[in-house]
Formats: C-alpha cells, structure tokens, sequence
C-alpha cells in the first residue's frame, strides 16, 4: 500500500512538470493579452509606448520555454512568483483563499457522499418503491441543473422568501471579524447547493451498487442464515455495491472544482476558485501555473485515495505495488 | 467497511446535519446586527473589484479615494478644491510650472507625518516606468516635480497642459511604507495606508472591502463608522441581496433598479455621466471613411429612441463626447433625427441605391461590419439599433461580437462600438479620441480621425489657460464633428444606485466611464450625516 502511494508520487512529478508547461504554452497561444488584461480598463487610453514598457516590466515578450522555465525553477526553489492579475505574490493568493475553497468542497463532498450514500441505501432497499422513484427522477433532474442555477434558486428561497440563511459572503456584509459561527451559517447554502449538485452521481451508483448486490449469492445465503435485514443491508450488500463509488470519488474531483468556480462566484464566496477564472482570462501565467499544479494533485490524491478506499474494502483488490 | 463504521458514519451525518441546522437556526440574529439598523454602518454592493489598492498602480487617480487624499479633488460641482494642498495651485504666466503649498499637521493613519517628500516621491514612482503603472500616459505632461523645503512642492512640465491641475487628485501615498517594498507586488498594494478619511480593515478578494472611520483624519472623523463594499458581480444576485437587506445601497442595471421604483424605504438615484457610446467610423474604411456617409449616418441614428428603449429613460442622447448638460457644450451642435435630410445627402454625394436597397457607388456597396464586445449587452443593443437605423438610410452594417483581442486588429478598417468617457475636463476625452497623430496609438483615436482644424483647436484647448479661450477650441471641434463626424455618439448614460431611504438625501457627481470604487451616491460617504431619523448629507 505505501508502496503504491510512493511510486504514484513519483509517477506524479513529471505528470506536473508536463502539466505546467501545457499551461504556459497553452496561455502563450490564447487570444487573450496579458499586458491588457492587466492594464484593464486604463489600457484603453494608455499609449503604445506605455504598454510596451508593461509588457517588458511583466516579462511577458519573453519566449515561452524562458518563461516557463524561469517559473519552474524558482518554483522549485520555494518562489511561484508573482500573481499579475493580484498584484501580490503568488504564495499569498492561494494563501489567502484555499482555506476556504477547501472548506467548502470538502463540506459539499461529505454532504454529497454522506446523503448519496443513505438515500442510495434506502432507494435499493425497494426498488421500484416510491422513495427510490421520487429520489431518482430528483436526481436525474439534478444531474442536469446547473450548479449557478441551482445556487440562485436556493438564493431566492432561503434569503428571501424564508430570510433564514445569508444569501452570500463569508461573513454578514458589516462583519469584520471571521468567527466560527459566521462561517458556519454561510456555508450552509454554498456547500449544500455544491453538494446537491455532486450528489447524484453518488446517489444513482450506490443504489445500483447495493441493488445488485442485495441479488448476490452471498446476500442471499446470509438472509438464508437468517440475520437480520438491517446487517444484511449495511453489513454486506453496501460493503459490495460502495466499490463503485469508490472509484467515483476520485473521478468527482475535477468536476467538484469546477463546480466550486460557480458556487463561489454566485455566493461571493472568497475561494480559489474565482482567482482561477481571473488567472486564465488574463493569463496571469505564474498563477495559472501554481493553481494548475495544486489542481492537478488534487486529481492525482483522489485517484489514489480511491484507489486506496477501493483496497481496504474490497480484499480481492490487490494494490498496485 | 464495517457495520460499526457505518454507524459511526451516520452518527457524524446526523451530528453535521444538526450542528448545520442549529448555526441556521441561529443567523437571523447575527443577521440583523451585521447589516445594521443603526445609521453608523453602511454596506454596499459594487459590482467591480480593483486589481489593487495603491495609488502607485492606479487606483484611486480620478480622486475621490476613501483611503487616501490627493493634492486637490472634486467637489460635487466638479469643481477644484484644496484637499492635501492647502489652496489651489499657482500656476505660472507660461503653464509649464504649478506650485502646490501643502496643508500642515496632516497624519497618516499609522501616525506618521505626511509632508512633501510623500507628493515627490508618489509622482516620481508612477513616472518611473519600472512601475506596472498602466495610466502613466495621464502624466505625460510632467518633466518633473520637486519639494521645496517640507510644505511646497513644485511641478515643471513638458508642454503647457491646461488641466493638469485635474491630474492633481490622485492619492498620495506614503514613502515611509511604499517606498520600502516591491512597488508592483507588495504588501502596501493590498494592505495601503493613507490619510484619508477612511482606514481599510478587511479586503477579502471576491467578497468585501471593509473600511473604518479614521479618528484622525484631517477633514473631521466621519460619521458613518463602518463603510463596506460588498463585491457582487452577478447583477441578478446583487439586487437580491439589496431586496433581502443584506446591502444598504447598491448600483443596478435600469431594468433592475426599476423594480425599486414603489420601494417606499429605498431611493434609487440616477448619477449622469460622461460615460458615452459610440461608432466609430475608420478612415481608412471605402465606406465609413466618406464624408456623406458619415454625416448621414450621424442624422438617420435616432438616439431619443435608444435613450427610451435600451436605456430606459436612464440617460441622454449623445452628439460628441461632450454630454449636452456640460457647460463645455456647444449648444446649437444637437442633431435631430431626419431620415430624409440623410437620404439627401447620400443621393447627392453619388451613392445611389442598388437592386436590394443598399446603397452602391463607383461599384462599392454601402456596407461595412460593426464589431461590439462580446457579453456587453447594452453595447449589443445599441449597435443592433444602430445599424437598423442605418439600413433604412440604404447603409448595410453587419453586427458582429468579439474580444478586444479580436477586434483591436481590425480597428483600422472596421467600425466598433465603443465607450469612454472622463468627466474632470474636455481634454481628457477629446484629445485622445481626435488627435490624428494618436491614430492607431494603442485605443487612442480608434477612427483614426483626420482633421487639421480639430488638430489645431485641441492643442490650443490643451495649452490655453485662459477659461474663454478653451471654451472657444471645444466649440470649434464640436463644430467640426458636426462637419465631418468621425464617430457617431450615440447616447450618454446614466448610472443607477439604489440606497436605503436613512441615508438619504444623498448626492452624486458626474461619473466617468469605469465604474469605480469612487462612484455612486457614496461618493462623498465621509460627509453623510447620521444624526436625525432620516440622517442627511452635510
């Protein structure tokens, strides 16, 4: 098991180097300018002359394998350079905002795993039956509602016709100070809507998973030895049909932080997620390169924890090492 | 997993799920408190967020910052005060030296004193082109600027430039601390110190600025002791959160402001603006650049109907970049609508109209592409209304959406919808806009604009100090661009805010194009009074 840990951390970083250069060059080639996303809207009435020196200043007129080769090894030596788009170190960007993107993806991916898992259970448990048909056309129905939508709606309901959630902010507008229960009562909205959003896909293969085994000959022969439904069910049939999912939890990664880019901007939420946006359209490369890179870990470590979940529960899975 | 992990796995929903529940239960309470029914706080929603807060990079130069001061800034006329400096400045015979004597005992907010060496060294760092400053061309005029001794300070230009003084209001910022770190990156971009008369508490990126009154500042403590920006991109979401009190006052697109309008406990308030739409017309286009089409185009446009249906009723139609309620408007300039005068003018000049009635002469049709950025629906809107204004003149204007990266190559041949627009004075837009040898100079005349008479009255505008004399060149080149329009202006528009009724009354000044920190009624939120029940500006 650590075996397999370490040669996919090995395996990981050439898979990094290779993902930050496709992000320099894949921003070198966009249409996008860097020297005017940074100028803005003063960049409408600057001179030429002024923009060229911005250009030189930003290091931009450089040729991409320069670029991104200084950005590598200063990055290697601790130093991801400067965030143009922020106009403050890079290291002080991502410091400033991954606590709370965290926070909210991990809190919408245990609410999706937590709810998907319990209601996935009970839909198997009678297939056909009423609950399972009412949670599943939901759960079609969410699978296709965007996230934004889905943030709206809940905007509109919460905060204004029932005015007992906050419809946005980390904290209440007036606030200054982050306090626990503040944060609390903010993330209620975003991580559910996020949740929501992530939940079907648990939801739909737990109870096909738990389904199918509840036919099985194991399940089968412990109803036969007589133990009570309830072991049978969570006991066995959900020891067997949770493999799937496994696997889906890794693969939910990427989506999940792309669904924390519009929840976060929907609820003003001050995440990473909407630096990411920001860094691609104004193709700030030392930021893209670093969220890149945390971004493409984040895929890797899901992989391997699913892959690892998938071990632990299933002892006819051998590890890869 | 076993049958005991479950359990304790549904343990920790049911413990998340009520621990989640009891923080909802208890947010009605925290949600009163924070957005304030007392008077002393106000929060409200801004839809842009600046890139940084130092002066050094830009930000507050049109004046009008909450942390900081300038040497001069703009009263609610628009007019010149004394703000840092302690009287307006002496300007010499020849306009090339303006002399600032410097107001005394003023503070920053960390304590320490602010004197002449804080002015020298503001200027000179956002003169030095190292600085990723991208406005550096508003100072172009300066040669340079020294102290003389520690309450004087002294500024030689280039060339006599009539509004310099204009130029004057943008943030001090203090050496003691800037002139210590990276000026592109350090911490003083986020985290600035001024002597204004607010002190920045809190910038969380994506959410809210949060400002507190500063106890020291020069002007008198403000009343309004919490001051924050909530930083709501999404139109829809910001009128929400006005509507569920979460903001006090917020800006709003026409269509949202209006259902405001019955609101009996909140004002919404128009603030007029320089800030115009316009075509502009290429030179170098076979079509757009012939005199006769441009001036029918200028006459077919019916700009009282766009100001009605796009706008609605929310701003003014537009001539020139001049709005028509300034005082540096030629009056007699206004163009009326007239689709027959501007078909006379087309047959005239040869332009005959062809089998599907565009027009045609010497073989070339009538027809060019009219490019708008893409997502920007009021521009959208106003290029749709343009070219259909044009068609029934016999001119055939394609519409078409893209990026400035994909419209800035084609400027020189192709029409765009543009904007801008500066308040402070008429030279800020007009020179930039008309200048012929600023053609093709970054955005800089976009139209590449051709026109010796206007060449020469802009200059003198530039370096005249004589207010009559000024006067005089903007009448000539409004003239002039009723003549031979380079652009078509299209329309002027107003900027909506909403705000809650306590504050009220409230003021607004004239607004620039960009929809600054500085902008709205809370332009002037140091100077609003809490005291009575409806609270008022001073």
């Amino acid at each position: 098991m650590a075996r397999m840990a370490g040669r996919r951390a090995l395996f990981a970083v050439p898979v990094l180097g290779v993902v930050t250069f496709g992000v320099f060059a894949v921003a070198a080639a966009s249409p996008f300018d860097p020297v005017k996303a940074y100028a803005g809207t003063a960049g409408l009435t600057a001179s030429q002359e002024n923009l060229d020196q911005l250009r030189a200043n930003l290091g931009v007129d450089q040729p991409l394998v320069a670029r991104w080769w200084d950005w590598l090894t200063s990055a290697l030596q601790g130093d991801f350079g400067d965030s143009s788009l922020m106009r403050q170190p890079v290291a002080d960007v991502i410091a400033e905002r991954m606590g709370w993107s965290v926070l909210l993806a991990a809190t919408a991916f245990l609410v999706a795993i937590l709810l998907g898992t319990g209601l996935g259970v009970l839909a198997a448990r009678r297939p056909g039956g009423w609950l399972d048909r009412c949670v599943s056309s939901v759960a079609y129905t969410l699978e296709a509602a965007p996230a934004f939508w889905l943030g709206l709606l809940a905007i509109w309901f919460f905060a204004l016709k029932l005015d007992v959630l906050p419809a946005g902010g980390l904290t209440d507008a007036a606030s200054e100070v982050v306090t626990f229960g503040q944060v609390a009562s903010h993330l209620v909205l975003p991580a559910t809507v996020l949740g929501v959003s992530q939940l079907p896909w648990f939801f739909l293969y737990v109870r096909q998973g738990v389904a199918d085994a509840l036919a099985e000959d194991p399940v089968r022969g412990a109803r036969a030895r007589g133990l009570s439904e309830r072991t049978v069910l969570l006991g066995h049939a959900l020891r067997s049909g949770m493999l799937p999912m496994l696997t889906l939890i890794g693969s939910r990664v990427p989506e999940l932080i792309t669904g924390a880019l519009l929840v976060e901007t929907v609820f003003s939420w001050p995440g990473i997620a909407a630096a990411t946006v920001g860094a691609a359209t104004s193709v700030d490369f030392s930021l893209l390169a670093a969220l890149t890179v945390l971004a493409t870990a984040a895929v890797l470590l899901g992989n391997l924890l699913s892959d690892l979940l998938y071990g632990l529960a299933d002892p006819r899975v051998a590890f890869d090492g | 997993m076993t049958g005991r992990s479950i359990r304790v796995a549904v343990a920790t929903t049911l413990v998340t799920a009520l621990s989640l529940t009891a923080a909802a239960c208890s947010n009605p309470d925290s949600a009163t408190s924070g957005s304030g029914s007392s008077s002393a706080s106000a929060v409200v929603g801004i839809a842009y967020e600046p890139d940084s807060l130092s002066p050094l990079l830009g930000y507050g130069k049109d004046g009008n910052s909450k942390i900081f001061d300038g040497l001069l800034t703009l009263g609610a006329d628009m007019k010149l005060r004394p703000a840092l400096a302690a009287e307006l400045p002496e300007v010499s015979a020849d306009g090339l030296t303006y002399t600032y004597k410097l107001r005394q005992g003023v503070k920053f907010s960390d304590g320490k004193p602010f004197g002449a060496k804080d002015v020298v060294f503001t200027y000179r760092t956002i003169l030095d082109e190292k600085t990723n400053n991208a406005s550096r061309t508003e100072l172009d005029a300066v040669e340079d600027i020294t102290a003389r001794g520690e309450d004087t300070v002294v500024f030689t230009l280039k060339y006599p430039y009539a509004p310099f003084a204009q130029r004057t209001v943008l943030p001090i910022a203090p050496e003691h601390i800037a002139g210590k770190q990276d000026v592109n990156t350090g911490a003083f971009t986020t985290r600035p110190i001024g002597t204004g008369p607010y002190v920045l508490t809190q910038w969380s990126r994506g959410e809210k600025i949060s400002f507190t009154a500063n106890p020291h500042y020069w002007g008198g403590e403000p009343e309004v002791k919490k001051f924050t920006m909530a930083i709501i991109k999404d139109d829809d979401v910001r009128a929400t959160r006005l509507r569920s009190g979460d903001l006090d006052g917020a800006i709003l697109p026409p269509n949202l402001a209006k259902g405001f309008a019955d609101d009996k406990n909140r004002k919404t308030y128009a603030a007029t603006s320089y800030d115009y739409r316009t075509v502009t017309l290429p030179t170098h286009n076979k079509v757009a650049g012939d005199t006769a089409v441009r001036r029918a185009l200028d006459i077919a446009v019916d700009r009282e109907a766009m100001v009605k249906a796009i706008l609605n009723g929310a701003g003014k139609p537009a001539y020139g970049p001049v709005p028509t309620d300034s005082e540096w408007f030629t009056r007699g300039t206004e163009r009326t609508h007239d689709l027959a005068a501007a078909r006379k003018i087309l047959d005239e000049a040869g332009w005959k109209p062809g089998k599907d009635g565009v027009r045609v002469k010497d073989g070339v049709r009538a027809s060019f592409p009219l490019w708008y950025l893409s997502g920007d629906k009021l521009r959208q809107e106003h290029a749709l209304a343009y070219a259909s204004d044009a068609k029934k003149a016999g001119i055939d204007i394609r519409t078409e959406a893209g990026t400035w990266e994909v419209i800035e190559p084609r400027m020189k041949h192709d029409a765009v919808l543009a904007g801008g627009g500066s308040p402070a004075d008429p030279d800020f837009d007009q020179y930039t806009l008309l200048k012929s040898s600023l053609a093709g100079d970054g955005f800089n005349n976009m139209a590449w604009y051709d026109n010796k008479a206007v060449d020469t009255a802009i200059e003198a505008g530039r370096r005249s100090g004589e207010a009559a004399e000024r006067k005089k060149a903007y009448d000539t080149v409004q003239r002039e661009l009723v003549k031979n329009p380079g652009y078509t202006f299209l329309t002027h528009i107003d900027h909506l805010y909403v705000v809650d009724d306590r504050f009220g009354p409230l003021t607004t000044q004239v607004e620039p194009h960009d929809h600054g920190l500085a902008s709205g009624p809370w332009w002037n939120v140091e100077k609003w009074s809490t005291e009575s029940a409806g609270g008022s500006e001073k």
